[in-house]
This record gives structure tokens, C-alpha cells and sequence, in this order.
């Protein structure tokens, strides 16, 4: 593929890609702290990942290859228009297969298959402070997390489980980093937290609107807010994937016609499409 | 006065490589990485060190540099960065001592100075000789590192370094062509 020769290689141009890359090496050396940039305007609006892909143009070179993934499935037009974007100013490969990728940028899951050393894992964020609902003000979240004090959140969850009977959080489910910094996973379902727990993948968060980036290390704790009698548990549909019959993979809820028919199938497309087609190879 | 000597040959590309292998070396403590080198460098810094400022330094770090006069010329032709004594974010200065740099507030640690720290050699994880032994975020399990030229009494500066984490500096060592990067999260013991 050859790239669009009006554009610098990858978009930005230079001092903006540097001034992002001194601000990932800061996040990974302090993991889960968010670290502020000066966020550019991208051709695309806030909330289609602006943060992701400026994280993701200052890392990719053109020996990678990118899977853009947009709730788990890679047709959706916001994996697909960001591919065909990193496709025209990097010239750089694309792919479907999370075994073939090198950088992965994601809208709200992560993948089923466990991620390699070889791979960096882009993550698109909305809202990167865990405590903005609870302090509204960021002059006092910066001190609360200078100071460690997330008492605040631990009384969130204890009041979920007074009103319901246990943490009705489903996503976006704050963790501690390190058992440093209380981050905000983006809003990934809660049944994604564990993957993110030393996996051997680096993970990058970018959030375009927010000006903040964040990383998680390889092989770095993360661990979901618990109580010792309300331990952290992952929730997913009790159901099989209707296409490929998995029952260890997150489900997304399909409505089929207007008579209340419904399915359950696999998020990760990828995931689905690979057992689909090795279901069929064995019979 | 005037530099002589070129930046990278490619100033796009080569600084994509240069700060993944940076990235990979500050993700990963303790791996060592090759750096893209230069076609040339001046006197007083190794490719390496080189490589890294022309990946990362520019108008908006203000780096404090003791390599001669020859790198200086060279830094503020293909940087543009001001090279000043004190507030340095990027330090190449064999003098510097780890404590008295800028580490950052407990609020903006993240303004805390990078030290490009120049020694003789880099070799990963030899079991029977003497090294160091980093563990922390980015290391499975541990990772051996073989140091050769570090300052003295460093391990002992690192872990007061260590200890007033996220407040810190990050050091990225460079021999030859070689880089691996010490993070303020990593602890050091020397095995």
C-alpha cells in the first residue's frame, strides 16, 4: 500500500508526534498516572477516537500492522474508516486477525485471544478520570490521586451494593494500577478487567478530547475494585454464541425481528469468524 | 559556532524507530534495545545518546548537556532545544547526580527529568557474573542486567530514587548503539 504523499507520514507532523511520545514514556514509567498533552484536531469529531489515534500515529511505523476494532468487531465504520485512514497516511498494513497484529487500536473491549510481548494494545478513552462522576473538580482529582485518597470510590461501591445488593458497575470498572493510581480502564465491559492484569501486551490510553494519555506496562498489576465480602466478579450473558457456540466469550445481545426473537453472538468478530471456520475444517 | 555533523538520515522514519525502541525500552526495564544510529555523531556522545535526543528533544525540553562544545553546536542545530544548567527535562550531563534533578510534584509527577546516561556496556541477564537484578512493572518476573561504567554508589541513589515514587527521574542508558532504560518504577538490587 502506498501512502498519500500530501500528508507527513502517519498525520502529525513531527514536534506534535514527539511531544506525544515524551508523554507515552512518562505514562509507562509512571503506570496508570494520567499524563496531560496538547491533544491536536483530527479529522474526525471528539468521541471517534481522537485520542487513540493520535496515540497510535506517534507509535506506528510501516513495518505494522493495525487492527482497528470498534466494540469487539472490526466492520463497524469506525474500525473501518480508521484503517483506511492509517492505510492512506502511513501506507501501513491492516488486518482482521488479532494474531496478526502488531498495534491494536480499540474502542471498548479487548480482545478474546491472549495478547503477545509483540503486540501494543490502543485503547480509545472517553473520560480518563476514574473519580469525575464522584469530584467534579480537577484540581481536587489531581490531589486525590497525588495523595492516593480513593476513599471516595470505595463508598461508590459500597453504596451500589446497599441499594442493589452488589456493585452494579457492569463497565468502565475502576482499577487500581500497581496499587498505585486509580484508573479508569475506559469503558471496557468488567469482564475485560482481568485480561488487563500482567498482561504480556503493552497498553496505551489516549483521550483526544480530555488531552490525557495513561499506560499500563507489560506484566503490571491491575486489579478491580473489591471488597473482601463482595469479591469482583466478571459478568457476561449465560448464554452459548449462537455462530460458534463459545460459552468463555463476551456476548453482544442481537435483536432479530420485531416479535421479540433475539440471538447471542461473539463481540470479538474475529474471535467468532476463527472458531467458525475451525468448527468447519473439522467437519 | 557551526556543527559539522549530520542528524538522522532519515528524520521521520528514523525517529519512528528510535522512540519505539525507546518505548520498548522503558515498557520493558532492563531489555536491551538497538537504537537507529546516526550516519554520524559529533565528539562527546555515543550514537546512541544521539539517537535518542534527535528522537525526542526539541524546541519544547530544555536539555542540560556536558558532551563539549562540538554537541552542543550539533543539539541546538538539529534539536532546537534551549541547553540550559537547571529545569532540564532531558540531562546528558556525566556530573548530574540523580537526587538533585527535577523529579516532578506529587500532583505532575510526570514533569519529572529524563538522565541520558552514558556507560561502557550493556549486556542482558549473564547468570554467573555480578549484575543487577530489576524487577517492577514492564518484568515478568525478574530481569538481569549487566551495567558496565555506572557512576558510582548509583544502585543506593536509585533507591531513594525508587522511594519517593511517582515522584522521580527515568534514566535511559546508552552504550554504542545500545539502550536500556531504567523507569522510576523499577527497583534494582545488586545480585
Amino acid at each position: 500500500m502506498t501512502r498519500d504523499p500530501g500528508y507527513n507520514f502517519a498525520y502529525l507532523d513531527e514536534s506534535t508526534k514527539r511531544m506525544i511520545r515524551r508523554a507515552i514514556l512518562k505514562g509507562v514509567a509512571i503506570p496508570g498516572h494520567q499524563v496531560p498533552f496538547g491533544a491536536r484536531e483530527m479529522p474526525l469529531p471528539y468521541g471517534w477516537g481522537t485520542g487513540g489515534i493520535q496515540v497510535t500515529a506517534a507509535v506506528i511505523g510501516p513495518a505494522d500492522v493495525l487492527k482497528v476494532i470498534d466494540q469487539g468487531a472490526d466492520d463497524t465504520t469506525n474500525a473501518v474508516s480508521i484503517r483506511a485512514f492509517f492505510r492512506r497516511v502511513a501506507g501501513v498494513a491492516t488486518t482482521e486477525r488479532t494474531a496478526e497484529a502488531t498495534v491494536i487500536q480499540t474502542r471498548h473491549r479487548i480482545p478474546e485471544r491472549a495478547l503477545t510481548e509483540n503486540q501494543i494494545l490502543v485503547y480509545q478513552v472517553p473520560m480518563p478520570e476514574p473519580l469525575f462522576r464522584l469530584e467534579a473538580r480537577i484540581a481536587e482529582t489531581k490531589r486525590m490521586h497525588a495523595l492516593a485518597d480513593y476513599g471516595l470510590m470505595h463508598v461508590k461501591l459500597y453504596e451500589d451494593i446497599a441499594r442493589h445488593g452488589h456493585i452494579a458497575t457492569s463497565y468502565n470498572y475502576p482499577v487500581m494500577v500497581n496499587g498505585r493510581y486509580l484508573m479508569s480502564p475506559s469503558p471496557i465491559p468488567a469482564f475485560d478487567n482481568p485480561k488487563m492484569d500482567r498482561m504480556p501486551a503493552l497498553q496505551l490510553f489516549g483521550a483526544g478530547r480530555e488531552k490525557r494519555i495513561y499506560a499500563v506496562p507489560p506484566y503490571t498489576s491491575v486489579r478491580s475494585l473489591d471488597f473482601e465480602d463482595h469479591p469482583f466478579r466478571p459478568i457476561r450473558a449465560p448464554h452459548a454464541c449462537t455462530l460458534c457456540g463459545a460459552r468463555d466469550s463476551y456476548l453482544d445481545e442481537v435483536l432479530t425481528d420485531d416479535r421479540g426473537g433475539r440471538i447471542f453472538v461473539c463481540s470479538d468478530t474475529d474471535h467468532c469468524a476463527e472458531r467458525q471456520a475451525s468448527r468447519e475444517a473439522a467437519e | 559556532m557551526q556543527t559539522r555533523f549530520a542528524g538522522f538520515a532519515d528524520p521521520v522514519l528514523d525517529a519512528q524507530a528510535g522512540f519505539r525502541a525507546v518505548l520498548e525500552a522503558m515498557s520493558r526495564p532492563g531489555r536491551v534495545q538497538q537504537m537507529v544510529a546516526p550516519p554520524e555523531v559529533p565528539p562527546g556522545l555515543s550514537p546512541a545518546a544521539a539517537s535518542v535526543l534527535l528522537t525526542l528533544a526539541d524546541a519544547a525540553t530544555p536539555l542540560r548537556l556536558a558532551a563539549g562544545a562540538e554537541a552542543e553546536a550539533w543539539a541546538r542545530f538539529h534539536c532546537g532545544c534551549p541547553l540550559v544548567a537547571d529545569g532540564a527535562a532531558f540531562v546528558l550531563d556525566p556530573a548530574a547526580s540523580l537526587l538533585a534533578l527535577d523529579a516532578g510534584t506529587e500532583e505532575e509527577p510526570e514533569r519529572g527529568a529524563t538522565l541520558i546516561l552514558e556507560v561502557a556496556s550493556l549486556q542482558e541477564g549473564p547468570r554467573d557474573e555480578r549484575c543487577w537484578r530489576l524487577t517492577g512493572p514492564g518484568i515478568k518476573d525478574a530481569q538481569r542486567l549487566q551495567v558496565g561504567g555506572a557512576p558510582a554508589g548509583f544502585v543506593a541513589d536509585w533507591a531513594r530514587n525508587r522511594a519517593r515514587f511517582p515522584r522521580g527521574v527515568d534514566v535511559i542508558l546508552c552504550a554504542g548503539t545500545r539502550i536500556a532504560a531504567l523507569p522510576r518504577s523499577v527497583s534494582i538490587e545488586d545480585a
